[in-house]
């Protein structure tokens, strides 16, 4: 079971205090887009063995959605960030650079 | 017209802790940018300062509770509770919040015992880190399988919160879980 | 025979005896004896019968790994099956019943399965219950049923008495083991600072080390033991506690642990178990080691033993396992056990040393003391069924050709130990193979890891492959100095003697419990099972609820020999929580009874239950389905509840309506996305159906919105769509549209909410006096603040029914006082309460689509004839986008229409309207189906409506609706407003 941080409230809680809200940085497609994208943002959602940006949201505590990115395999968690971003932020991609280089270097 | 009433209508049990109908309190959630410097307002209204990240501030018959960034639970008498929440939309007039009466919506359970009676049945329905909990701080979690919140009066008081709905079941897990004869020994 | 020695026993207590029963008997042991010591004390070897073959079997071990001992204990509620008798406790008045025997332990007709051996092997159910075909149904399943399993289950009307309760906990290190190492690892934690928890399953301290001997320091075991205790005891940060298992090890530090906190005083109050919940950064696995079986032919035999459990029984209980007791091993640790019966005045009358060259220190000391060792020996064969009676002594070497028979009562064997590494490898951690002793160990390069990504679990001691005392303190970080007896090196042996035929191989047992034999395994590897996990699932090898504690390495190294491939290569099977069984009532916890799962109960529960409601679950509400009266059926009650509503005047507790505050600058924009209508231009005072879609374009809720101030709107929800939909509005506003000023508040639970329904509604709230409700002051889909009884109160003029309708809410404080005045208000008028049902009725005979009745998720408000609430002038709202995709505006689509069926009985919940002509597989093609469907009493029919292709085209058409029975129903398709087409009810 996870342990993830909220970024608003800043509580370590196990993974029964959140409720999962699938990948995170959807670009939407609305009225007016092409079937292409539309059918993408809609259905082609990633689900990586590896590398993952999620929505998570803090049901039984402030009630705030959040990003967090996390390893689907090993469940290392890179960082939680508040879900006011189109993009992961400099530091998570660098703490992600830098797990994938050791692995890499193992 | 006829005297309001709770959801417990004065209920208490008796176990290693003491669990009670918390009785009518009034509560206005209030949300708005708690960073902002127009919040002074609204602090001056309810008398209390705007609490810090996941801190209750309490003063007499007033507490105010961190419910989020952006989010206050002001508890005040129940009578009073309608006037604060139009005190407080008239205090931030032309700035973005909302201020409700939700007085009713939750009910208030208060647990009385020792300390160690008191963070081993909160400990017992709650996946929080009873040892770390201290005065002033507020956890908004998960109790059994229902949201709660919950903070220390002082050492041998804790009051705890939900919605109104599920009170009896609260109630009846806090009973369960204080019931003589499992205590587990682990604050002491 | 074994039997209670006059003196010793360092757990148990002789001023306190306790009287217990097994198997009908009556039977004395003490305190701090376990059932399986008192057992033996009771001369009780032989204590139930195997799973497969209904061989004698007799307790094997002392501890958690036992594989035999297996009984049922208690009676009546209190009754339990496989429960181990090596960790159950005596207490006064213990019942306990062997399991697998008929008619009776002694004589097990079962046993005759023994001689069909040859047809029970690997993989036999496979085989051998394939052909004829027919006798599957009649002849095997049943035979199968009849002889599988173990224990009894409890009876199902029999409710578990006991009580059961989680804990959580927290802390930076926790030490599962309170051993040697344990405690050591634990010290080396408390002085760092660490905030440490200890748990140790047994209820002792020290692990084996009283048992083992040696001293650190100067001081023994068990000085040193109290001492470190009693420095672990004086620290705040440093909590342990005995009895409590560590069941598995989860991710991110997760961990379950297994308590027994009453077992031996049934009926005590306070729970019976407790499952600790505990999340810990790090983990030290100071779990021991496991002594394995040695694989020879009657291993099995009641009396064959476990060599450290012998000398467990006669140091901890003063109980001997036999009076003539040889020793069988290929290391030097059960020297130790010869040793210990040696010096209970017990005979040793050999110790068979399978090592060529014998062992070290401790073989000079049982040589010293006069006792017989002969190396390169093996067992060739045990005599004896029910109960050893010797063994016949052969080279290990060799094929068993017989050099010697020895008569005794028991057999102390030790095949060298295995690390128990189940805590490092239920999260991932890997094992290498360490060749020299044996053994599978941790590999501390691939550790679990962690969300920082760092290992979080450590073994230390011999759960780390450091079996002696010495290697012990300094894997757990001790500089002590300490005295035990040099040990020679253990020599593998799997197979005993070396070049053993099948027929002994078919007598030589791997798992005790699930009857595999080393000639089982053997043939699955000539059958082609290379891998161990499939080797392990086709003999069952590891799969008895022992999960092969005993058996696994012994199997895998055959399964390697058999194979011809080295050990690591073929690998070890998984390693899966719970480590040993734990209970499932200590796995639901408090939840069961009143507070299984949490029920929502509005203000008027209590007055719904005095009124003799029939309850509804709604969610996780509980709601009135109707009200019968004393003769009235269900249904009778909720036809005079309609007829109340479209006569006089019925009330209803909508309380459970979702309602959410929707306010700020942006609010009239932010609603425009969520709802398919347009809600920025809805007047202050006003309010307006809508419904929400999700992206997909699918109706997901609906509700009335009244637009409180020129900021402010009420959104109403389904009943147990508040939270969804407001954690739905939450995620846009927070993921999407952060950039709009909008605050949410559920505001739900606040509001009591009374539906006033009927022609003499009005004069109902005119009678409660207060705000003026006349159709001028209040019409049709508007709502006024005001008091009402004196009650300061919110009107709604909604209706769900058709009829003239008011919905009020009031703060729940008042919401009960607030009914009471209604019901006396309405009296006069014939005011009745009506529950979920008559809504239901009532709404469908209007025609108004209920949310999860006429829609399931792929339903889009178009299908149902909403486009008039769908906006045409909005550049987007959520799910737009969705409706607009080919599929959505295919005219065939299934569309809604009334049903009115040409008999007027009522068409099946859920019945398909089958078309012409059949599918690829052979089915009626469909053309539409039933999404509600009801008797109306207020036209004397049945009613119904549903979706069916282009069903508003086809007004008129007669359909057909095929029943269960096998005969139809005829429909014709019409409008689905049956009741006051033009609304002149509602708007009056």
């Amino acid at each position: 079971m996870l342990i993830l941080t909220c970024p608003y409230c800043g509580v370590a809680g196990e993974e029964t205090e959140f409720h999962a809200g699938g990948e995170a940085h959807l670009k939407r497609f609305g009225p007016g887009s092409s079937d292409d994208d539309f059918d993408a943002y809609m259905f082609a959602r990633k689900n990586p063995k590896g590398v993952h940006f999620e929505r998570w949201r803090h049901v039984f505590g402030c009630g705030k959605w959040f990003h967090a990115a996390r390893d689907t395999a090993t469940l290392q968690v890179f960082g939680t960030y508040p879900a006011q971003v189109s993009g992961p932020p400099q530091d998570i991609l660098d703490r992600i650079a830098a797990a994938t280089s050791a692995h890499a270097a193992k | 017209m006829r005297d309001a009433v709770t959801a417990l209508h004065g209920a208490t049990f008796i176990g290693r802790v003491t669990v009670a109908d918390g009785g009518l309190r009034g509560m206005v959630t209030l949300r708005g940018d708690l960073a902002a410097p127009a919040m002074a307002a609204a602090a001056q209204v309810i008398g209390l300062t705007i609490p810090a990240q996941r801190r209750v501030v309490m003063a007499d018959d007033r507490a105010a509770i961190w419910m989020s960034p952006d989010e206050v639970l002001i508890l005040v008498p129940h009578a009073q509770a309608e006037a604060t929440a139009a005190a407080l939309t008239q205090a931030l007039t032309g700035i973005h919040h909302l201020a409700v009466n939700v007085s009713d919506a939750r009910a208030v359970l208060r647990l009385t015992g020792s300390e160690a009676a008191l963070r081993e049945t909160l400990a017992k329905l709650a996946p929080v880190d009873m040892d770390l909990f201290g005065m002033g701080e507020v956890r908004r979690t998960r109790l059994g399988q229902v949201a709660c919140a919950f903070w220390m009066v002082d050492s041998s008081t804790v009051e705890l919160i939900c919605f109104r709905s599920v009170a009896r079941y609260v109630f009846d897990l806090l009973a369960v879980t204080a019931s003589d004869g499992g205590a587990v020994g682990h604050f002491g | 025979m074994s039997t209670r020695l006059a003196t010793g026993g360092s757990r148990i207590d002789r001023s306190k005896p306790r009287r217990f029963t097994f198997d009908g008997a009556g039977l004395r042991g003490f305190a701090g004896d376990t059932l399986a010591s008192a057992l033996l004390a009771n001369n009780r070897m032989l204590v139930g019968r195997s799973f497969k073959y209904h061989r004698p079997r007799g307790i094997v071990a002392a501890g958690v790994e036992e594989p035999n001992a297996l009984v049922n204990l208690g009676t009546g509620a209190r009754h339990e099956p496989n429960q181990r008798a090596t960790t159950t406790a005596l207490f006064e008045g213990l019942t306990a019943t062997p399991q697998n025997v008929w008619p009776s332990l002694d004589h097990d007709i079962g046993a005759v399965n023994g001689l069909f051996a040859p047809f029970l092997t690997a993989g036999f159910y496979y085989k051998m219950f394939l052909y004829p075909r027919a006798f599957w149904k009649h002849v095997y399943e049943p035979f199968i049923r009849q002889s599988a399993g173990l224990g009894r289950a409890p009876a199902p009307e029999d409710a578990d008495p006991d009580t059961y309760e989680h804990f959580h906990a927290f802390c930076d290190v926790l030490v599962a083991g309170g051993g040697v190492a344990g405690l050591q690892a634990a010290r080396v934690a408390a002085r760092a600072g660490q905030r440490v928890l200890v748990l140790e399953q047994t209820s002792h301290w020290g692990g084996r080390a009283p048992v083992d001997g040696g001293t650190i320091d100067g001081q023994t075991t068990e000085a040193w033991t109290a001492a470190t205790l009693a420095e672990l005891a004086a620290l705040p940060n440093v909590r342990f506690r005995t009895q409590v298992m560590v069941a598995g090890v989860y991710d991110h530090g997760y961990v379950l642990a297994h308590e027994t906190v009453a077992d031996d005083r049934p009926g005590a109050k306070g729970p019976r178990h407790r499952l600790w919940r505990i999340r810990a950064t790090r983990i030290i696995s100071a779990t021991g080691a496991i002594e394995r079986p040695l694989s020879f032919a009657g291993n099995d035999v009641p009396g064959v033993m476990l060599a450290s459990a012998v000398r467990d029984y006669i140091a901890h209980y003063a109980v001997s396992p036999g009076d003539r007791v040889v020793i069988v091993t290929n290391n030097d640790d059960a020297y130790r056990t010869a040793l210990a019966v040696h010096r209970a005045g017990l005979t040793v009358p050999v110790i068979l040393d399978a090592r060529p060259a014998g062992g070290g220190a401790l073989m000079a000391e049982a040589r010293a003391a006069g006792l017989r060792v002969e190396t390169g020996r093996a067992i060739a064969k045990v005599l004896g069924t029910k109960r050893v009676t010797g063994v016949a002594v052969c080279a290990q070497a060799g094929e068993g050709a017989v050099l010697d028979t020895i008569p005794c009562d028991a057999v102390a064997m030790s095949g060298g130990w295995s690390p128990v590494v189940h805590l490092w490898s239920h999260c991932g951690g890997k094992l290498i193979w360490d060749a020299d002793r044996a053994m599978f160990r941790p590999d501390a390069a691939r550790p679990p890891t962690d969300h920082t990504g760092a290992g979080f679990v450590t073994c230390t001691g011999a759960a780390n492959g450091a079996l002696t005392l010495a290697e012990v303190l300094a894997d757990a970080g001790a500089t002590g100095q300490v005295d035990a007896p040099l040990e020679a090196a253990l020599a593998p042996v799997w197979m005993m003697p070396q070049g053993a035929g099948p027929k002994l191989r078919a007598k030589a047992w791997l798992d005790f419990q699930n009857d595999v034999k080393v000639s089982d395994v053997q043939q699955a590897a000539q059958e082609g099972y290379q891998s161990v996990e499939h080797a392990k699932r086709y003999t069952t090898l590891g799969m008895a609820t022992d999960q092969g504690k005993l058996s696994n390495i012994n199997g895998l190294a055959i399964l390697s020999d058999a194979l011809g491939q080295p050990i690591p290569q073929t690998g070890t099977t998984t390693f899966r929580p719970p480590y040993a069984p734990i209970s499932m009532g200590a796995i639901g916890g408090a939840a069961r009874g009143d507070v299984f799962q949490p029920i929502r109960r509005t203000c008027l529960y209590d007055w719904h239950e005095a009124a003799g409601a029939h309850w509804e679950p709604v969610g996780q509400w509980r709601r009135p389905y109707c009200y019968p009266r004393a003769g009235e059926t269900h249904q009778d009650a909720v036809r005079r509840e309609i007829t109340t509503v479209r006569s006089a005047v019925g009330l209803l507790d909508a309380s459970t309506l979702g309602k959410l505050i929707v306010k700020g600058p942006d609010a009239g924009r932010f609603l425009d996305l969520i709802y398919t209508n347009m809600m920025s231009t809805l007047a202050v005072g006003r309010c307006r159906y809508g419904l929400m879609c999700n992206e997909n374009g699918f109706l997901s809720d609906d509700g009335v919105v009244a637009r409180m101030s020129d900021d402010t709107f009420l959104c109403h929800t389904t009943t147990g769509g508040a939270d969804r939909i407001h954690a739905h509005l939450e995620e846009w506003l927070q993921t999407e549209w952060w950039d709009l000023q909008v605050y949410v508040a559920n505001v739900t639970e606040h509001w009591a909410q009374f539906a006033v329904v009927g022609p003499k509604a009005r004069q109902v709230l005119e009678k409660l006096g207060g705000l003026d409700v006349s159709k001028s002051a209040l019409p049709f889909m508007n709502w006024a603040e005001g008091t009402l009884g004196g009650v300061t109160a919110r009107v709604f003029r909604i209706s769900f029914s058709g009829e003239l309708s008011y919905e009020i809410a009031v703060p729940v404080s008042l919401g009960r006082a607030f009914w009471d005045a209604l019901l006396a208000a309405g009296a006069e008028y014939g005011a009745a309460p009506y529950g979920t049902e008559a809504l239901h009725v009532l709404r469908a005979e209007k025609g108004f689509i209920m949310i999860g009745d006429e829609t399931d998720g792929t339903v889009i408000p178009q299908d149902l004839g909403l486009d008039w609430a769908i906006s045409k002038k909005k550049p987007d709202y959520i799910g737009k986008r969705g409706q607009e995709r080919l599929r959505m505006v295919d005219p065939d689509r299934w569309k809604l229409v009334g049903l009115e069926t040409l008999d007027g009985s009522v068409i099946p919940d859920g019945a398909y309207a089958v078309a012409d002509g059949r599918n690829a597989n052979g089915q009626r093609n469909t053309q539409g189906r039933v999404t509600s469907t009801y008797f109306s009493p207020t036209l004397g029919r049945g009613i119904a409506m549903g979706l069916v292709r282009r069903g508003p085209d086809r007004m008129g058409e007669v359909i057909e609706f095929p029943k269960l029975d096998g005969s139809s129903v005829k429909a014709r398709i019409v409008s689905p407003v049956f009741y006051d087409p033009n609304g002149e009810k509602q708007d009056a």
